[in-house]
Formats: structure tokens, C-alpha cells, sequence
């Protein structure tokens, strides 16, 4: 077994898991984990796909890497933004909404 | 080579700028008239698509494909973006036309959402390249979530994290495919691809591929399984951000089903995967229908419409895929034309809808009569949208349902014939139950109460101008085939080896 089919494999668990929290755990930070745990997953099988420019002579093909370096980013910031809206709507739900002016500087 | 393509792309961008350094009222008017110059640039697109008879295109940084990422502008692309382009403009007027103190105004962050959406919008229809587009739907993402929970309500917020939660699904899923078709092709271009594809047969990582694109597309589409998310998030915004969010967010992921399967899919495995599609197309378009009948809030009713309508873009797959090619032209530009004309009533339905549920103070649908004589305007332009939502004519949407309804009978696909109609059935129900009961005489326990503010005439203005552009788009003859099929299938004409 190549490294390239282990990272592919371990990627596909990664990924499986990851499907497997998005759709069965409750509450907002349960999803959100599997949606992290399904991203790395998905990352892990770019690596492995840029094993394929092993046949042209080199180490590894640079595009996914390209490509992955955007798709983490992305990632983060969904996971940020999710997190934000998560925050805002336990606080919203706790306590008594806060007023309007407060709103708008926290905006 | 056309800088129009990039211009359409960061102008939007460029327009933030005055809204994060001048008041808000001041930044809202320079952001609007952004909106006004991306409706030039778009127009400018489409004009030079028309004059040229060919696809715009435009290499980043001088690159062709094979190496670098390309933009291209195509007939249906140009359409799409004249669309979005024009519904942003209206909606962006419409936020800013506002009412005497009563209405509340829009934060500067809609408009700042607004700017967003238009970059992202263009992106999408502009892109060539499978992982451009997957930045480009992401944008579009981060740009639209927070348009359903602008006011900060629970409600909303909660709407605003299912809706992210589902759209992250789906590019997640959608990335997977991307990645397969990279390590099977080593390219991402949608033109290069088209043509390996043609050449052989594709390997069942492909098919697989395809898949994974299609049902992320879909998640964030919201078509039939996948459209919990669209009712609480659509129905809980404020009347100009649903609106936009009906009537072009969703466009993008389904603009890009259209171009994976009727240009990227070779045809036998279009033929094969179409039906599936259909299927869950004709489940929203029942089920949904259904459930919009049943609503007592009346924009949950049209948000569950368009949960409905997107079912009927999912009809003209396997139509479109079939051997014939006089009938599966005809239907391919109505499911795109339905594609348009949706867009402008839906958004002419949703600002009306916020109209009237400022003039009357609620919007349940039990309590609604007597609107037609308090918000006229508002009540008018809801139906004349309705109208290419049902498919009577003269409409944009009796047109796209026309064709495609011939293109079924004549290759005898009776079910989808019978969708269609069952369909438009379904849409009259529901739009003529909200007619009926805004036209009937207010109830006499309402008398006492204080007279209902009256609507604003400006607003409802734009709302009914985004209806008779619905109605407009019947009038067009049967020019939108020729225009729309510009520049397909996908290739890059005397530039590549």
C-alpha cells in the first residue's frame, strides 16, 4: 500500500465520519464539528489526488495544494461565521433581547 | 479578450468602498448607483454577445486554460447576468425609496450584502473553471446568510444557521466531485473538460463525481429533499433581502446544474442521470405546491412557491437530453427562460408581499381582506407576478411553461406533461387564494379599528415594475432561442491547440 492510497483511505474514513455527525448530532456545535471533521476529510483526499504528478517526474502535482490552501480557508471562515450566528443566537435566546442601539454598534 | 467580464466582476467590489467611509444614507445612494453601472456593464455584455454572435472571453492574467483561469460569457450566461444584474438594481431602489418614517429603513449592511451579491452573482455566471466557481458559490453563501438574519431575531438567526449549515453540506460535497475530476482529467476548465469527456467513455469515478457536484448543487438549491432550509430562511428576512435571496441566490447553483449536465455531461450519461433529476423535480413541484396551498403566513406561501418553481428547471433535463434535436432545443430555452421570468416575479411577489404586510401591520392570510383597497399597487403587482407564476398568458413564465410542455408531448413523456400542469394548477390555487382574499370587502369588526397606513407609492412602484418584466418577457418572439444558444457547446474557438 502506497502512502498516496493511505492518505486516500484515511481521507475517505475522515470524510464518512464526518457525514455521519453532519446528519445525526443535534445542536448547532455538533454539526458544525462534523462539518469540520468532513472538510479535513475532503482536504486529505486533495493530497492524495496530488500524488498523480508522481508520473510527470515530480514529487507531487502543486495545483491541489493550490487549490487545498484555498478550500481550508474557506472552510474557516464558514466555520467563524457559523460559530458568530451560534453565539448571537444563544445570547438572543437567553437573556432579554438586547436593545436596539446596541445592535447596531455591536454591528 | 473582453474587460467587460472583469469589470462585471470587481466593480461591485469597488463600490464598498464609499460604504464603509461615507454615512450610511450617502454610502446607500453611491452603492445603489454601483448597482446602476454593474446594469450597464451586464447590458454591455449582452450587446456585444448579440453583435459578435459569440461567446466573450477573457484569459486572467493572459493565461488560456490549460494553465491559467478563464471567464467567458456566453448567450445564457448574458441572460443570467442582465437578470441578476436588474433584479439587484430594482431591489437595491426599493430599499432606498423609503417609505414617511414608518417603514424601517435598511442598514447600511444590506447594501454592503447587496455589492457582495452582485460580485459573487457574476462570478458564478462568468467562470470557467470547476473550482472558481466553488469560490464563487461560496461567496454567494457568505453573502446571503447573513440577509436572513439582518434584524437579529431568533428566528432568523436560527433560519440563518440551518441555511449555512446546508449550503457548507453542499460545497463540501460539491468540492469531493471537484476533486475527482482533477485527479481523473488534471484540469478543471469546463471547455477542456467537455472535450476529453466526448472523447471517451467516462469512468464510473466520473459518473461518481458528477453525483457528489450535483446533490451539493442541489443542497444549495434547495430542490425537492434538500429545500428544508428555504421556507424559514426566505420567509423570515425582510422583504427586500428574500426577495433578492428568491429570486437570484438560488439561481447560481442552479445555473451551474444546467451547465454540468447540458454542457459538461457527455449525452448518454445525461440521459441516463436526467430522469433522476426530474423525479425530485417533480416531487417539489407537487409536494411543495401542496404545502404552499396549506399556508397561512403569506410569505411562507411564497417561499415555499419557489421551493415549488425550481422543480420545473429540473423538468427540462431529460427533455433537453434527448436524442431529438428540435425538441430538446425548445425545451433547454424554456427551462432557462423559466430560469428568468421566475427571478422577476418571484422578487415583484416578494416586495409586494412586505407592501402589504406593512399596510395592513401582519401578514397572515386569514386576516388579509380589505388589502386590495388599502395597498392597491401592492396587491396588483402580486398578482401580475402570479400570473407567470401560473402560466397565463402574456407572460415570461406562460412562454417557458409552453415550450416545454410542447417539447414533452412531442417526445411523448406524458408524466412530465402532467406535472406541468398539476403544476400550474397548483401555483393558481395559491396565488388566486391570496387575490381573492385581498379583494374581499373588509370585515365589518375591522371597521372600528384605526385605518390601515396606506402603501408607499414608490416601492410599490418597483414592485410592480418587476412584474410587468415578468409579463414583458412573453412579449419577447422567439428571439431568446437564438440568443440564449450563443456560444454553446463549450469550447474555446481557435485559441488552443
Amino acid at each position: 500500500m502506497t502512502g498516496a492510497t493511505l492518505f486516500g483511505l484515511a481521507g475517505a474514513i475522515l470524510a464518512g465520519c464526518g457525514v455521519y455527525g453532519l446528519l445525526t448530532a443535534g445542536g448547532g456545535l455538533g454539526r458544525i464539528l462534523g462539518f469540520n471533521v468532513l472538510g479535513g476529510g475532503v482536504f486529505l483526499i486533495f493530497g492524495a489526488v496530488a500524488r498523480r504528478g508522481a508520473a510527470a517526474g515530480f514529487h507531487a502535482d502543486p495545483v491541489p495544494q493550490a487549490l487545498v490552501i484555498t478550500g481550508i480557508v474557506v472552510a474557516f471562515c464558514a466555520t467563524a461565521l457559523a460559530l458568530a450566528l451560534l453565539v448571537r443566537l444563544r445570547e438572543v435566546e437567553a437573556g432579554p433581547a438586547p436593545d436596539d442601539g446596541k445592535r447596531e454598534t455591536e454591528r | 479578450m473582453s474587460a467587460l467580464l472583469v469589470l462585471a466582476v470587481t466593480v461591485p467590489l469597488l463600490g464598498l468602498a464609499p460604504l464603509f467611509l461615507l454615512r450610511p444614507g450617502a454610502g446607500a445612494r453611491i452603492a445603489v448607483a454601483v448597482l446602476g453601472l454593474g446594469c450597464a456593464i451586464t447590458g454591455a455584455i449582452a450587446v456585444q454577445v448579440v453583435r459578435t454572435g459569440q461567446a466573450l472571453h477573457y484569459f486572467v492574467g493572459g493565461f488560456p486554460p490549460p494553465l491559467g483561469v478563464a471567464l467567458r460569457a456566453d448567450g445564457f450566461s448574458a441572460a443570467m447576468l442582465c437578470m441578476s444584474a436588474m433584479v439587484l438594481l430594482l431591489t437595491g431602489l426599493f430599499a432606498i425609496a423609503g417609505g414617511g418614517g414608518k417603514a424601517p429603513r435598511m442598514p447600511a449592511a444590506f447594501f454592503t450584502l447587496l455589492l457582495a451579491l452582485s460580485s459573487a452573482l457574476n462570478l458564478a455566471f462568468l467562470a470557467q473553471d470547476l473550482f472558481t466557481l466553488y469560490v464563487a458559490l461560496e461567496l454567494l453563501t457568505f453573502a446571503a446568510v447573513p440577509l436572513v438574519c439582518l434584524e437579529g431575531k431568533a428566528g432568523q438567526l436560527s433560519a440563518a444557521l440551518t441555511y449555512l449549515l446546508f449550503a457548507l453540506f453542499g460545497s463540501v460535497l460539491y468540492l469531493l466531485g471537484v476533486v475527482l475530476v482533477y485527479g481523473l482529467f488534471g484540469t478543471l476548465d469546463l471547455a477542456l473538460l467537455a472535450r476529453r469527456l466526448a472523447q471517451a467513455p467516462p469512468s464510473g469515478t466520473f459518473i461518481a463525481a458528477l453525483a457528489l457536484m450535483s446533490a451539493g448543487l442541489m443542497a444549495k438549491a434547495a430542490l425537492f429533499p434538500l429545500h428544508l432550509w428555504l421556507p424559514p430562511a426566505h420567509s423570515g428576512a425582510p422583504p427586500a433581502a428574500s426577495a433578492v435571496l428568491s429570486a437570484v441566490v438560488i439561481k447560481a447553483p442552479l445555473f451551474l446544474l444546467v451547465r454540468l449536465w447540458s454542457d459538461l455531461a457527455p449525452l448518454p450519461l445525461a440521459q441516463a442521470g436526467a430522469p433522476v433529476l426530474a423525479a425530485f423535480g417533480a416531487l417539489a413541484i407537487l409536494f411543495c405546491g401542496v404545502v404552499a396551498l396549506a399556508q397561512d403566513r403569506l410569505k411562507l406561501l411564497i417561499a415555499y412557491s419557489t421551493a415549488a418553481q425550481i422543480g420545473y428547471l429540473c423538468l427540462m433535463f431529460p427533455l433537453a437530453a434527448a436524442a431529438d434535436g428540435q425538441w430538446s432545443a425548445l425545451a433547454w430555452t424554456g427551462g432557462t427562460l423559466h430560469l428568468v421570468s421566475h427571478a422577476f416575479s418571484k422578487a415583484a411577489m416578494f416586495l409586494a408581499a412586505g407592501l402589504i404586510a406593512e399596510a395592513m401591520g401582519h401578514d397572515r392570510l386569514s386576516g388579509l381582506a380589505g388589502a386590495g383597497r388599502v395597498a392597491p399597487v401592492s396587491v396588483a403587482a402580486f398578482g401580475i407576478g402570479g400570473l407567470s407564476l401560473m402560466g397565463l398568458p402574456p407572460s415570461g413564465g406562460f412562454i417557458a411553461k409552453v415550450m416545454l410542455l410542447t417539447s414533452a408531448i412531442h417526445q411523448d413523456a406524458w408524466w412530465i406533461a402532467l406535472v406541468i400542469l398539476a403544476g400550474g394548477l397548483l401555483a393558481g390555487a395559491y396565488v388566486l387564494r391570496v387575490v381573492v382574499i385581498a379583494l374581499q370587502r373588509p370585515e365589518p369588526a375591522g371597521a372600528g379599528r384605526v385605518p390601515p397606513a396606506r402603501e408607499c407609492g414608490a416601492r410599490a412602484g418597483i414592485a410592480l415594475a418587476l412584474a410587468f418584466a415578468a409579463v414583458l418577457l412573453g412579449f419577447l418572439p422567439l428571439a431568446p432561442f437564438a440568443f440564449l444558444s450563443i456560444g454553446r457547446p463549450l469550447s474555446w474557438t481557435g485559441l488552443l491547440p
